[in-house]
């Protein structure tokens, strides 16, 4: 098929509805149309039943909304009729992860317990979105609270499915967000990161995500997993569309206090300067997955794929000949801790950010009758959660009690500091590596067939291995596409940065696009587009 | 597989966590949680010492990055009852609950 205006990556488009040449309700129109050709039915607490035709569809969304994207379009192309700029995303459609509150619309966590909850206010990422002129098309599918790596755990069924290969999932917890990136539903998507789910379903999804450093971008109207380990981020086609996104998103929030005040730099600015003299690491600790396997009882170790161990070595071979300086057997010891840590100090932050969901306030209640409060919120709750929320709750209360917490919660905490003490010693200018970043696979694997892991919550969380640590650190990082596995599916590579240096990744992340722009891969396009020819 | 977690200690959890499981939820559940505290048990041959510090989040938050407390001023939310709205039983701005059971704590 050939490319619609739906295909553009958002800063072109936008620059085309700045020029006049297209309109805002035109880029919204042809966006619909995809919608209309690729998504099928939206995820819905009634959609138990599955069609044969929901197999070959995408199902990146919950809640679409059309209307207010179109009277949003319309007001942007107004305001360009008058000679008013409006706003660096001026016109460009983007979708929100439904973790996001967007005031008057379903905020549902893809979960029954917020299945009717209406938010009375806007997410500041989400509102920096639409005050920059982005035209919202509505709240996409994700796992349950983000409690998962393949969206499978979702209550809204059908769930998001990999653009590339619908028998595959697009990964998570972000998966509605990067296939509908990936499958012309809109140029960028907000999600969010927590060990991985903004880069994981990425790198599945063949596009650009990024986790930014922690407090870069303000968590307000974000609902709540692990509060010191959420990252909210751009999803978008290229490398300088992610950065044209932080550029809106960033900065400091009087509503939330983490959110940090130092000034947001142009990201798009530098971004074509290469690589010349950067220093960029290759660690022997991210080829690897040190897996516990329950069966054994036994933590094993595996190499990678050899498909992905290769296209991340020829993206360093690549880098190198750009005039970076390519430093090898950096030593990142405590990688392999950062999954087993997670378990902690995730399942602690996700059960005190669960306790709120009671019935009373806002949310699902149950319809039975019961004869006291107790009852009341046991009931709600037993209906409401899924499987994934109650699990980590129940996790998070047993690691956290008075009488385990020093054996597990504290001393995963102090793990927590020996794997940001990793970051911190490669990346020291006064060091032995004086790193500018590192360069790793992103996942272990490519995308797995639908109904592969689900439901084995121990491996399905160690497809956040290479990407779990920066958020224990803090530290920020990127995926972008990087070539196709021997099946036709994307592989991504991984870009992690010293804090705030967001900057500097975007400009060897384009680095790595330019060089890369007429290698054969970057022209093969997800199945589900092929199909609608 | 071990079971550090036993039906005992785990009906408790259920109990404090205000849930009510099935069968076969509560088998699913228990499984996975033993399988993730084996998960866990990585951790503890990782000896540390004593001054290896406690990080609660990982980016240092240094007075020059870091926001201020905002000031003791009142902000009200423009429209109390939008929230008010959302509980699923209201009457006249409170909201409806079933009878709170009294229990003695010991």
């Amino acid at each position: 098929m050939s490319r619609e205006l739906c295909d553009l990556p958002a800063h072109e488009l936008a620059s085309l509805i700045r020029k006049g040449e297209v309109t805002a309700v035109e880029a919204l129109d042809s966006t619909l149309e995809r919608i209309e050709a690729v998504d099928g039915r939206p995820g819905s607490l009634e959609n138990g039943q599955s069609f044969p035709e929901d197999t070959e569809r995408v199902h990146a969304f919950i809640t679409l909304t059309a209307e207010r994207a179109r009277f949003q379009a319309e007001e942007v192309d107004d305001k360009l009729k008058t000679g008013e700029i409006p706003g660096p995303l001026a016109g460009v459609p983007f979708t929100v992860k439904d973790i996001y509150t967007v005031k008057g619309t379903l905020s549902t966590a893809g979960s029954k317990i917020l299945s009717n909850f209406v938010a009375p206010y806007t997410a500041t990422s989400a509102a920096r979105m639409e005050a920059a002129g982005g035209v919202m098309l509505g709240k996409v599918n994700l796992d349950e609270f983000t409690y998962g790596s393949s969206n499978e755990s979702s209550a809204f069924k059908p769930v998001p499915r990999n653009p590339w290969d619908p028998s595959r999932v697009p990964g998570g917890s972000s998966g509605g967000s990067a296939a509908a990136v990936a499958a012309g539903e809109g140029a960028l998507s907000l999600g969010t990161d927590t060990a991985g789910s903004i880069r994981q379903p990425a790198a599945f999804c063949g596009v650009v995500g990024v986790k930014p450093t922690y407090g870069r971008v303000s968590r307000y109207g974000l609902i709540a997993f692990g509060s010191s380990l959420d990252c909210p981020g751009p999803v978008a086609r290229n490398v300088t569309d992610a950065a044209m996104m932080l550029n809106v998103i960033a900065g400091p929030d009087k509503r939330d206090i983490t959110a940090v005040t130092l000034p947001v730099p142009d990201y798009t600015a530098g971004i074509n300067e290469g690589v010349r003299g950067l220093r960029i690491g290759l660690s022997p600790d991210f080829f690897k997955i040190s897996y516990f396997n329950s069966d054994t009882g036994e933590v094993e170790e595996q190499p990678l794929p050899d498909e992905i161990k290769a296209v991340t070595q020829r993206a360093a071979d690549t880098l190198s000949d750009l005039g970076a300086r390519i430093v090898e057997h950096v030593p990142m010891p405590h990688t392999r801790y950062g999954i087993p840590a997670y378990f902690v100090i995730s399942r602690v932050e996700a059960a005190s950010n669960l306790h709120r969901y009671d019935g009373v306030k806002y949310g699902y209640r149950t319809s039975d009758a019961v004869t006291n409060l107790k009852d009341l919120y046991r009931r709600s709750r037993a209906q409401g959660f899924g499987l994934q929320p109650k699990l980590r709750i129940l996790m998070g209360m047993y690691v956290g009690a008075a009488q385990y917490s020093e054996q597990y919660y504290e001393h995963a905490l102090r793990l927590r500091s020996k794997i940001r003490g990793d970051y911190d010693a490669v990346f020291d200018t006064d060091g032995e590596y004086k790193l500018d970043a590192i360069l790793t696979p992103t996942t272990p694997s490519t995308a797995f067939p639908i109904g592969d892991v689900f439901g084995d919550s121990v491996l399905m969380q160690y497809a956040d291995q290479l990407t779990v640590t920066a958020n224990h650190a803090g530290t920020p990082g990127i995926s972008l596409p990087a070539g196709l596995d021997g099946a036709g599916l994307p592989i991504g590579i991984q870009l992690l940065g010293p804090d705030f240096s967001e900057a500097t990744i975007f400009r060897i992340g384009r680095a790595f696009e330019m060089a890369t722009e007429n290698d054969a891969w970057r022209s093969e396009r997800p199945k589900v587009l092929e199909d609608i020819i | 597989m071990s079971e550090t977690i036993t039906r005992e200690i785990f009906d408790h959890m259920v109990e404090l966590a205000a849930l009510e499981l099935d069968e076969a939820e509560a088998e699913y559940l228990r499984t996975e949680l033993n399988k993730q505290l084996q998960a866990i048990e990585v951790l503890k041959a990782v000896k540390l010492d004593k001054d290896t510090p406690i990080a609660s989040h990982g980016v240092p938050y240094t007075p020059e990055i870091s926001a201020q407390p905002r000031k003791d001023i009142i902000d009200p939310f423009p429209n109390p009852e939008e929230i008010v709205a959302l509980s699923p039983e209201t009457e006249d701005g409170y909201l409806i609950v079933p009878d709170i059971p009294h229990e003695d704590v010991e």
